[in-house]
């Protein structure tokens, strides 16, 4: 495994910046997570380190050697793309052992069975072994090309959106798996996703893009808790965070600067009240909660409550900020 | 608006029978929803209702009129499908229009009319556009359009977000909700996510393998499952089951796994010594010192406000939902109690809940 490191690195596409002057550093032993939308520039990044594309500015190093120049197959690097692509002809121990049978690596097929059981484990696909890959559901077919990137020991694993194309139990399942895997190992990590939960409860650090440029780096709880402006407020939270002006409702405070407020569930505090200034509009059952859809004015307000039916369209309730994030009117957060 | 009841219903394809002896009332203005996985027979019921299948047996009656050998065409009944189907060379307007001028509705007529569902459904300035380049919502929100502005005596929607990316997919959720609040049309909606139908749905029919194992209200289902697969298709994430085999009789108020002791509510059926599972929500654990059960922290998922806890116990992995401000660490033990008034205790064999105190006052639809 090894320190990945981008350089103010620029990549255009004819008049398209899709990454602009980007610096990042991925330590030896890191999941790093880069969030945000179709179109922010993470794709092009992962190609960028995976030399699948060439900068048109700046360098990237592997353990301080520089690889700009160095074309896919010396980089030593491993891709999961969100298309699970795996050989159909072959069996899954074929598929997983592929990797290893390039003739240059020359590692004996003695290794090569060991390594292969290993990984099928991690991935739990040792009972199939000897199945053929088209004969598998989607899930394991993602499981298998996700175990034969691991089969190698590359400098960093770099993963595209891998678990998109996974139906919601089965993505919940290998979220977990795949954190643990890349504990296990010890792996270098970089993950490309649009799924905020994804980068939350599986980055070591989330990296934020907003349209090609890298506009924050964090753990999760600090971009969850500290964003640096209101677009990257606006990537987390469910439901996802309101924005008001700071004089839609009271504010127990909020620095002189402020012009807009941003409430998550836990900074607001309801209470039913007749006279209350806000009006529940929808209430949306989700079983574990409740999503509840207020208007305060001209402002909407949606906010998490425990289920059971005490509120109803058309209810009042009074309501009171605590503690919400503060933006100025450029967008960028006050310190509290 | 009207009443769609559906008696003995069946499908088969050659030997394989997609709907099985099915029989349920969908309601006046109802939003009722058909919720299971790929293959349960869903669509299949949707389309029977539609009048786009055949059924092998049984009847459906539309406001109280057979109309099971209909046309489509003679049912009265719009639809959404998942991929949005416009005409593509024309425009938002005539798209919309589009259904009304088969029927001949007169020009002025329709131009109020499409007028109408665009203002409902907040696509005015988009009128005048071509389709091709509009956005998946702008596009599904124009083929709802088309099907609201007949009128018709019910909506049949099959996965109509499923094409739209995870965030959108809520937001045209609530949307969905609202305007049916609005309009009230009956309306039969079809889809494998349970997020989807809990938001939205007056009721739901969870099927599985062709049959209607449960119909009730979201939050009925939810807290009431009857059926371990109903408990486990939903929920984010879905119930977990803790096995076990200690016997049960009937009016015991607490369970024995294999030396831990947990309270449950008062069972009204036994069960022998055999196959059992102990049903338990994410959100109805609590991790501390003391509880229940002993555990050991596996994986934890921080989601913001909340975070999700992976944990091993000797009776099988659990998943619990509590609050982030918690600190648990991966290989932690931990202790776990649980909400005794919410558990559930499943006969896996059989797949069934067995009845307790939990299933008295339910308002099942």
């Amino acid at each position: 495994m090894a320190e990945v490191v981008v350089d103010r690195v620029t990549k255009r596409f004819g008049d398209v910046e899709a990454n602009r002057d980007i610096s990042l550093t991925v330590p030896n032993g890191e999941f790093m997570v880069l969030l945000g939308p179709t179109g922010a520039g993470k794709t092009t990044l992962l190609r960028l380190i995976a030399g699948l594309e060439r900068p048109d500015a700046g360098n990237i190093s592997f353990d301080e050697r520089i690889v700009t120049d160095d074309p896919p197959a010396q980089r030593n690097v491993s891709v999961v793309f969100q298309q699970y692509s795996l050989y159909p002809h072959l069996t899954v121990f074929d598929n997983l052992a592929f990797p290893l049978r390039a003739p240059a690596r020359r590692v004996p097929e003695i290794e090569i069975r060991r390594r292969v059981e290993e990984v099928a484990r991690l991935v739990r696909i040792d009972h199939k072994l000897t199945n053929s890959a088209v004969r598998l559901s989607g899930g394991e077919m993602q499981r298998v090309a996700i175990g034969r990137a691991l089969i190698r020991r590359p400098s960093i694993y770099l993963m595209d959106e891998p678990l998109s194309s996974l139906d919601a139990k089965l993505r919940a399942d290998l979220r977990v798996e795949l954190k643990h895997i890349q504990a296990d190992l010890g792996a270098t990590v970089l993950y490309v996703t649009h799924d905020q939960v994804e980068a939350l409860s599986m980055a070591s650090r989330i990296g934020i893009l907003e349209r090609g440029r890298l506009v924050q780096v964090g753990t999760p709880q600090e971009i969850y808790e500290r964003p640096a402006s209101m677009y990257v407020a606006g990537r987390l939270g469910i439901p996802p965070i309101n924005f008001l002006p700071v004089d839609a409702l009271p504010v127990d405070s909020a620095p002189s600067q402020t012009t807009i407020v941003g409430a998550r569930t836990e900074h607001i505090e309801l209470l039913p009240a007749i006279d209350g200034q806000a009006e529940v509009v929808l209430v949306e059952h989700l079983g574990g909660e409740d999503f509840l859809h207020l208007r305060v004015g001209e402002h909407k307000l949606v906010t998490l409550v425990p289920p059971g039916g005490h509120w109803h369209s058309g209810a009042r309730a009074r309501v009171r900020l605590c503690g919400p994030l503060c933006f100025d009117a450029a967008g960028k957060r006050l310190a509290a | 608006m009207a009443e769609i009841e559906l008696q003995n219903i069946q499908k088969r394809f050659g030997d394989f029978t997609a709907v099985r002896e099915s029989s349920f009332t969908i309601r006046d203005g109802e939003f009722f929803v058909l919720l299971g996985p790929s293959g349960c027979g869903k669509t299949t019921t949707l389309r029977m209702i539609a009048g786009l299948e055949l059924p092998t047996g049984g009847r459906i009656l539309l406001d109280g009129e057979d109309v099971t050998y209909k046309r489509a065409s003679e049912r009265d009944i719009g639809f959404v499908f998942q991929l949005f189907a416009l005409y593509p060379h024309m425009n938002v307007h005539e798209n919309i229009a589009f259904p009304l001028r088969c029927q001949g509705v007169g020009r002025a007529e329709i131009k109020r009319r499409v007028a109408e569902v665009a203002e409902l459904l907040r696509i005015e300035h988009l009128l005048g556009r071509s389709v091709s380049g509009l956005s998946g919502g702008d596009s599904q929100r124009v083929a709802l359009g088309r099907a609201l502005v007949r009128r018709a005596k019910a909506c049949m929607m099959d996965e109509p977000l499923g094409a739209l990316d995870a965030e959108f997919r809520h937001l045209m959720c609530s949307e969905l909700h609202a305007l049916h609040d609005r309009i009230r049309a009956t309306t039969v909606y079809v889809t494998h996510d349970q997020t989807e139908a809990m938001a939205m749905a007056d009721r739901i029919a969870v099927m599985n393998h062709g049959v209607v194992a449960q119909i009730g209200s979201p939050q009925d289902i939810y807290d009431r499952p009857l059926a371990m697969h109903v408990a486990g298709f939903i929920g984010s994430p879905p119930m977990n089951f803790l096995r076990f085999t200690s016997g049960l009789a009937p009016g015991e108020q607490s369970v024995h796994m294999n030396g831990e002791t947990i309270r449950v509510p008062a069972l009204r059926q036994g069960a022998v010594e055999g196959e059992l599972a102990l049903g338990v929500r994410p959100e109805h654990v609590s991790i501390g010192d003391t509880g229940e059960m002993r555990g050991q922290v596996f994986g934890v998922e921080y989601m913001g406000t909340m975070q999700i806890v992976t944990i091993n116990t000797k009776h099988g992995q659990l998943k619990a939902r509590v609050p982030s401000r918690q600190r648990l660490h991966v290989g932690e033990a931990v202790a776990l109690a649980f909400d005794s008034e919410r558990l559930l205790v499943f006969d896996t064999v059989s797949g069934g809940a067995l009845q307790s105190r939990l299933f008295e006052g339910s308002a099942n639809g």
